[in-house]
């Protein structure tokens, strides 16, 4: 009997603390199987973020750092300029990246460092518990904007401001080699999902610059949904405000 | 040997390859885990297409699948 | 010996610091210690190093947390307001046990304050800085010869510990210019030869993680037994203090940093006018160097001490701590950036011991 699919000897051997249904999970696996894949199983460093990730050192079975909140992008770049050769991931999610970490991302990325940083999206702050994140929907609901994301008041006042776009932001950047955004609603899109994350290390390995890959995905806990309708609210309301697609592959532009 | 092989203690019966198999063969079973989790199965090995969906969006990777 | 060379003291720190053997550097510009990113970005790529202007001192600082993680001789550098953004980064390092090196050319505060010599920061610098339980081998040099020959040492004393090296300098010991001479070139250590370093050649059980959570009190709170124990053996091992004139000294001035050096030339006057004085002027500040005082302290002949700092008065409660209240100990500080002269202090001493 042939193996169709088995769990990643990248991964450890220890239980995710992942709520049920968390997609961060197949995220990780994707991860994984990359670096198996690209033969970087000896040659990997990894950057845990805060939030949700943060125990992201526990589970991939390689050497880990853990940044703190938001800097994981400096971590990831001196890593990578003391091991030119080694490659160099983080893994970060939306208040880490978009919001306390904005200077670091962006620096990074127009530096064009050789790192590829794999950014977790969910549109919440999942670890402290539910609170609006930058890139939470207009109208979604979170434990800082009890009655939904509210852009302007009907005066025109500012309540909550809008969510931030990180894909199509950093896109207008010089230093990025290759920035897709994927979602991992069903085992097709989880497909399309590993050949970016596989793309992006290609890249990176390749010393063609900096390598980002948004990957949307659903937090049935805080969202106060099930799995399977927080799979949903990705599909269908998520991907209005950030549309999937590669918005920067410098091979492409060639 | 089971086509689908399901982790009891790792599963945390979140469903999602329930959504994924494309023969609708998954589902949550009656048996409970020690962390109180629901732990899904597969109803019937021998209809399984060995497509290795179900593994593929299981988030906890208690999933393996042979042909 | 070799050939002393007239340099201004950041560039001489820098090329210390290469000496040394550092050879990855991330800094973020502020007066005012410039020079010292400005020698380093061309430098040290002559000696195979590498060198990122990073986008502020919350991002230099978390670079030296990579760089000295991945197994690297790594340092930054900055001036007060700028060593307070790095606090967070500071704090994560001493959890992590990370060996590295932070240099702190001060100037006055609080907020951006000016750009002036002071010594405001002894606080942050010696009791932690940040949050948590920790502490720093911090030096506070006197002259840029002796920053220089601190900063030769600085990585083998902080990877031999793995506590994080600070530097404890200010304006004056930054822009002046001195001679000074340099010993022969340290190579950096093969970060494989460091066994915590994520050279990213491993994985499985052998695998390196380089964190500071430790989310269980029955894991937290033994790691941090074991920084305090490292912050006693840096206690019993590294404490260093230069005394000047205090065998027969029947007063004593202590100083730390720049000051030291004016205080010298005031004892210096004070004996030409046959007057027992002498110094004590802590080379580290943490680990303080208690003994040292309490020592003079102890001696029926000694009156009292008299503490100068360009602040408004930070080290004094050490030295009372030190001293156990036995003899009476005086202040005379400067703020704002004025820097306390040697007339000054004879003027002080004098009026103390009339």
């Amino acid at each position: 009997m042939a193996t169709v699919y088995k769990k990643s000897a990248m991964l450890t051997d220890t239980p995710l603390h992942y709520c049920p249904g968390c997609t961060h999970g197949i995220a990780h696996k994707l991860i994984a199987e990359t670096i198996e894949e690209l033969g970087l199983v000896d040659n990997v460093v990894g950057i845990a973020p805060v939030g949700c990730g943060v125990f992201a050192y526990n589970y991939f079975n390689c050497d880990m750092q853990e940044a703190a909140h938001g800097r994981a992008p400096a971590v990831a770049s001196a890593i990578k300029r003391v091991h030119k050769n080694t490659a160099v991931f983080s893994y970060q999610g939306d208040g880490d990246l978009a919001s306390i970490g904005m200077a670091e991302i962006v620096h990074a990325a127009t530096r064009g460092e050789n790192i590829t940083v794999i950014f977790i999206n969910n549109a919440i702050y999942g670890m402290t518990g539910g609170q609006m994140a930058p890139t939470t929907l207009e109208g979604q609901k979170a434990t800082t904007c009890i009655y939904g994301r509210q852009v302007r008041s009907a005066e025109g006042e500012v309540i909550n401001g809008n969510p931030i776009h990180v894909s199509e932001l950093l896109a207008t950047l010089d230093g990025p080699a290759y920035i897709e955004r994927v979602m991992l609603t069903d085992p097709a899109n989880v497909m399309k999902a590993k050949k970016a994350v596989k793309k992006a290390f290609e890249y990176q390995m390749a010393k063609k610059g900096f390598t980002f890959v948004e990957i949307m995905s659903g937090c049935p806990t805080n969202w106060y949904m099930s799995p399977a309708d927080a799979l949903s609210f990705v599909k269908n309301e998520m991907t209005k405000k950030y549309p999937l697609g590669v918005f920067k592959d410098i091979e492409e532009a060639k | 040997m089971e086509k689908v092989k399901v982790d009891f203690e790792v599963c945390k019966g979140c469903g999602l390859c329930v959504l994924a198999c494309p023969k609708k063969l998954m589902q949550i079973g009656k048996k409970s885990n020690n962390k109180g989790y629901f732990v899904v199965e597969c109803t019937d090995q021998n209809a399984c297409v060995s497509c290795g969906s179900c593994a593929r969006m299981c988030p906890d990777s208690a999933l393996e699948v042979n042909r | 010996m070799s050939e002393k060379k007239l340099m201004k003291g950041n560039e001489a720190v820098a090329e210390g610091a290469i000496r040394g053997g550092c050879r990855y550097f991330f800094g973020y510009p502020i007066t005012p210690q410039n020079e010292i990113p400005e020698y380093m970005s061309w430098r040290i790529r002559e000696v195979g190093g590498d060198f990122i202007q990073a986008e502020s001192e919350l991002a230099a600082i978390n670079m030296v947390y990579g760089a000295a993680g991945a197994g690297a001789r790594a340092m930054t550098s900055s001036s007060s307001p700028g060593v307070s953004l790095k606090q967070e980064g500071i704090s994560y390092i001493a959890m992590a046990e990370l060996p590295c090196v932070i240099v702190n050319m001060t100037r006055s505060g609080p907020g951006l304050g000016g750009i002036q010599p002071s010594q405001g920061d002894y606080f942050q610098a010696t009791k932690g800085g940040g949050h948590g339980d920790y502490h720093l081998l911090t030096y506070a040099p006197s002259t840029v010869q002796e920053a220089v020959d601190l900063l030769y040492d600085a990585w083998d004393k902080s990877e031999k510990y793995r506590v994080p090296v600070f530097i404890l300098g200010d304006g004056i010991l930054g822009q002046i210019m001195e001679p000074v001479s340099f010993k022969p070139m340290k190579e950096m250590p093969d970060p494989e030869t460091k066994d915590f370093a994520t050279t990213g050649k491993h994985h499985g059980k052998d695998r390196r993680i380089v964190n500071s959570l430790y989310i269980e009190p029955e894991i937290c709170e033994p790691r941090n037994l074991e920084l305090q124990e490292k912050y006693r053996l840096l206690a019993e091992n590294e404490t260093m203090c230069e005394e000047y004139h205090c065998d027969d000294a029947e007063y004593i001035i202590t100083a730390f940093g720049s000051v030291g050096r004016i205080v010298r030339t005031a004892v210096d006057d004070l004996r030409a006018k046959g007057l027992k004085v002498g110094m004590i002027r802590p080379i580290t500040v943490y680990p303080f160097p208690s003994a040292v005082y309490k020592k003079y302290a102890d001696k029926a002949s000694v009156k009292g001490f008299l503490d100068v700092e360009l602040n408004a008065g930070q080290m004094i409660e050490d030295v009372k701590l030190s001293i156990e209240c036995k003899k009476p100990v005086e202040f005379l500080g400067k703020l704002g950036g004025y820097v306390v002269s040697p007339e000054e202090i004879c003027e002080k001493v004098m009026e103390v011991l009339k």
